[in-house]
């Protein structure tokens, strides 16, 4: 009896257990994968995902625990033992060679014949991507390659290598609505072959519309699976969150508005001279929150970076920003360092965490302080009311933290999120800049970030948010700025707008574009 | 590889320790560690050199530290390795490559010289100490800075740059070696002053190297404050961690660059001030005699923590010391001596891992139990 129940089953995880230092990433956990189905893996932030699926492709060697595929126990030291037990793991961040062309990306690593037979691969990559509806140039480069084009790659990769159960990493996130759908088409055609997916998202309507069955983590164990068809969004939340949690977005009326910044003929040049701004012109309230959208790198980073002195600007355009207080400046070509002697209260919550908002090393204390340091005349730093300011976001945000001497790296995205955004709100800004402020983040904290941008808002702060998600950007935004290769191609009423009409103006420039 | 797919218990597994081992306990893998490496010193000496290894091992403390006179030139050169270590922290904590102490040191000590020749005659001991200070800071500091100002305006690659900067500096002193040549035709400059002892370290406390340990360790101690406590320090912190952070931050980037190199070409010169006033009293291409090189090594040991760059220093000259006496005592060649020191090192750091992982072997019944988020190691 034992053994036949054990046949339909393509994985077991048995009480699979993984420690990060004082971190239980994952707890005893107990996971089974079907043949032919669609899982969705649902979780908050730092609940064990993306370990758990990490053990399961070979990254990591679990601390206890072992793993069955069909039926007999195995084990997976490396990914190279995972793809010949026919396992295969797509990742956020690709593993792809951006030199090489599709198809020696596809048989690198494979050491199959002495020669490289590319004619054969590509015999065989064609086959595949016949099979299930894949477009892949094998021939092409890697750095020519869309974000959508090297994800298609990593799935052809695993398909070539024989992988019967793939685990996707929040593989939408990258995606645009349109090739989040072709995503779909696939992952059917796959599943109606007999290959088992592992589905990673945040999107719980995506989660309802691909998969056949949901499994839930909460803080490193597993909470329970579910059918998809018994379930909805407000039960999967509850789930992973612990308690009921509203999916609204709340909007509060705009009041008192008053023009904050008002930007006008502003143009940015890389360092190869390609216009990544041209010529945007728009003005940003106190007491609203102005949506930017657009698709990835049409000049949100430049715009915000223009504003904040971090990026070069043609000189004959004028970034002016008027106070509270009625003082005006303009902040046009000064550098952070003459913008910060201004004193004009100008928080900028940028899109690279690690990469610039935070020091990923330091800790708490010390990144909190990142931008007042400088405050007082003593050649020492003052780090007690950095550290009492660290304590406050830590409880009034409730940071997950082992203590305020950790290295910030450790913290969960959520939890170093909550602190990025804690610390440019407490310096009392007018403008608040914000890049994906929520990318990666769990619905808890999502939630969180939107109400203390509504509170900002309310306090009269112009709050600019940079986002991805146009659902979002519709539902909490006052107004939308649309992006469309570094030009303005419309500003619309974000509570009338059409998400259509959005995505037309994200692709198309609008007629008053140039104006 | 197919036989691999049967699942056998992985002969070891290896996690992060979640709670820290106690103090104790770390002390006691090091000191196993020690004796660890010393058990395979003492085979590897029996085996190959037929020598009894306790003898060695005894040897090899003599030299350091069998006489005083021996101690203190062990500590002087510990001083100076620590000095150098202190200077290249701030660099390295900036992520700016400073592999020129080298010729920041030679460059201190050709100022140091030419005071001890040419003013010898016009100074007294104590401004002319203060005026050899001041310049072996300004002209190790001057050597530092160049290649900092390059990395600073230009962006050029600082690790080559600083390196050739070590040969200009060489042939630097080669020339001033030959200039100040004494006796003519030795193509050395002798010892300077000999007989007045004019620019030499003074005894304090009745040891000629007092002084060099005074003043080191107040380097050590502003290190450690300067980096950790000074907003000068948090800035190269954040410099070293991400320019783009520090952009973001309102950091003068270029600024904290030009004056970070500055700092650490400056604490080199002092070294070489001591290499020349404080210890050799001449000056020759081989002042430096490599510790540029090896002070990396301390201060990335000691993860830019000068108060650990004491015991680091101290542990390397003293295998160095009691490398140099075996050699001589048994007329062994260098190499076996420098065996010797390889494999207490690799033992010593080695059991780093084990106070930081936890290793569980097959077949142990040692099992991790978590209650309430905490670890609990349980023997079942």
């Amino acid at each position: 009896m034992e053994t036949q129940k054990t046949v339909q089953k393509a994985i077991q995880m048995v009480n699979i257990t993984k420690t990060f230092g004082e971190v239980i990433a994952n707890n005893k956990i107990n996971l089974d994968i079907y043949h032919g189905e669609i899982l969705a893996l649902l979780g908050e932030n730092g609940s064990g995902k993306s370990t758990l699926m990490n053990v399961l492709s070979g990254i990591y060697l679990p601390d206890d625990g072992h793993i069955r595929v069909n039926g007999s126990a195995v084990l997976i030291r490396s990914p190279r033992e995972a793809y010949q037990l026919g396992i295969g793991m797509v990742h956020q961040h690709f593993k792809l060679v951006d030199v090489l062309t599709a198809a020696e990306n596809i048989v690198l690593g494979l050491n199959e014949h002495r020669l490289l037979d590319l004619k054969n691969v590509r015999a065989k990559v064609k086959e595949i991507c016949d099979r299930y509806g894949f477009v892949v140039e094998p021939d092409k480069k890697v750095y020519d390659m869309s974000v959508s084009e090297k994800q298609t790659l990593e799935i052809v990769k695993l398909l070539y290598r024989g992988a019967d159960i793939l685990i996707l990493d929040e593989p939408t996130a990258v995606l645009t609505p349109q090739e989040t759908e072709k995503l779909f088409v696939v992952m059917r055609n796959m599943k109606s072959d007999g290959k088992s997916i592992v589905f990673i998202s945040h999107k719980l309507h995506e989660v309802m519309e691909i998969s056949d069955r949901v499994a839930v983590l909460r803080k490193g164990c597993f909470i329970g699976d579910v059918a998809t068809k018994d379930t909805n969004p407000q039960k999967l939340t509850e789930m992973m969150v612990g308690r009921a949690v509203s999916l609204n977005i709340e909007r509060p009326e705009p009041k008192n508005q008053v023009e904050r910044l008002v930007v006008k003929n502003l143009t940015v040049l890389d360092s190869d001279g390609v216009k990544r701004l041209d010529n945007v012109s728009f003005t940003a309230y106190g007491g609203e929150i102005l949506g930017i959208a657009g698709i990835t790198g049409s000049g949100q980073r430049e715009l915000l970076e223009a504003i904040g002195g971090l990026q070069p600007v043609e000189s004959d355009g004028s970034i002016r920003l008027i106070l509270p207080d009625g003082r005006e400046e303009e902040l046009c070509g000064k550098n952070p360092l003459e913008i910060y002697k201004l004193g004009v209260g100008l928080a900028f919550v940028p899109e690279d965490r690690f990469g610039m908002g935070l020091v990923a090393s330091m800790d708490l204390i010390d990144n909190v302080m990142l931008r007042s340091y400088k405050q007082g005349k003593s050649v020492f730093a003052d780090r007690k009311a950095p550290k009492e300011l660290a304590e406050k976001i830590v409880q009034q945000l409730e940071v997950v933290t082992p203590s305020l001497k950790t290295p910030i790296r450790r913290l969960s995205g959520g939890n170093v999120q909550k602190m990025l955004v804690g610390r440019e709100i407490a310096g009392n800004p007018s403008l608040l800049m914000t890049a994906y402020a929520v990318r990666g983040l769990d619905i808890k904290t999502t939630h969180t970030i939107f109400d203390l941008l509504n509170e900002q808002k309310q306090r009269g702060v112009a709050v600019i948010y940079v986002g991805e998600d146009l659902d979002v950007l519709l539902e909490l935004s006052d107004r939308i700025l649309v992006l469309c290769g570094g030009k303005v191609s419309g500003i619309v009423d974000a509570r009338t707008a059409k998400k259509e009409e959005v995505g037309l103006l994200m692709t198309h420039l609008g007629e008053e574009a140039t104006a | 590889m197919k036989n691999d797919n049967k699942y056998t218990e992985p002969f070891v597994r290896i996690s992060k320790r979640g709670v820290p081992i106690p103090i104790w306990k770390a002390m006691g893998i090091r000191a196993l560690a020690l004796l660890a490496a010393l058990i395979i010193c003492a085979i590897i000496i029996f085996s190959i050199v037929k020598l009894n290894p306790l003898k060695v091992y005894i040897a090899m403390f003599e030299g350091a530290f069998s006489t005083n006179k021996r101690m203190w030139v062990t500590i002087r050169d510990a001083m100076m390795l620590l000095c150098i270590a202190v200077g290249l922290a701030p660099a390295f904590k900036m992520r700016f490559w400073n592999i020129g102490a080298e010729g920041q040191i030679l460059m201190g000590g050709i100022v140091s010289a030419a005071c001890m020749i040419y003013l010898s005659k016009h100074m007294t001991t104590l401004p002319m100490m203060l005026l050899m200070l001041v310049l072996s800071i300004l002209a190790g500091g001057i050597w530092g800075f160049i290649p900092g100002i390059f990395k600073a305006k230009w962006g050029t690659n600082e690790t080559l740059f600083t390196l050739m900067m070590n040969y200009i500096a060489i042939q630097i002193t080669a020339y001033f070696v030959a200039l100040w040549e004494n006796p003519i035709g030795s193509n050395t400059v002798g010892v300077i002053n000999p007989r007045t002892k004019i620019g030499w370290f003074p005894e304090l406390f009745g040891q000629p190297y007092t002084l060099n340990v005074i003043l080191v360790l107040v380097l050590v101690v502003f290190m450690y404050l300067y980096l950790r406590y000074t907003k000068q320090g948090y800035e190269v912190a954040v410099v070293g961690e991400s320019e783009n952070t520090a952009r973001y931050a309102a950091i003068d980037v270029p600024k904290v660059i030009m004056r970070t190199t500055f700092i650490s070409g400056a604490i080199c010169g002092i070294a070489g001030f001591l290499a020349v006033s404080g210890a050799s009293h001449t000056i020759s291409t081989n002042t430096a005699g490599g510790r540029g090189f090896t002070a990396i090594i301390v201060a990335w040991l000691a993860q830019f923590n000068s108060f650990v760059m004491i015991p680091i220093s101290a542990l390397l000259v003293f295998l160095d010391k009691g490398a140099i006496e075996i050699a001589s005592r048994y007329n062994l060649n260098n190499h076996v001596s420098n065996m010797l020191i390889g494999i207490i090192l690799f033992f010593i750091l080695g059991s780093e891992f084990f106070i930081n992982y936890q290793v569980k072997f097959r077949g142990s019944k040692h099992q991790v139990e978590f209650q309430d988020g905490k670890h609990k190691e349980v023997q079942a």
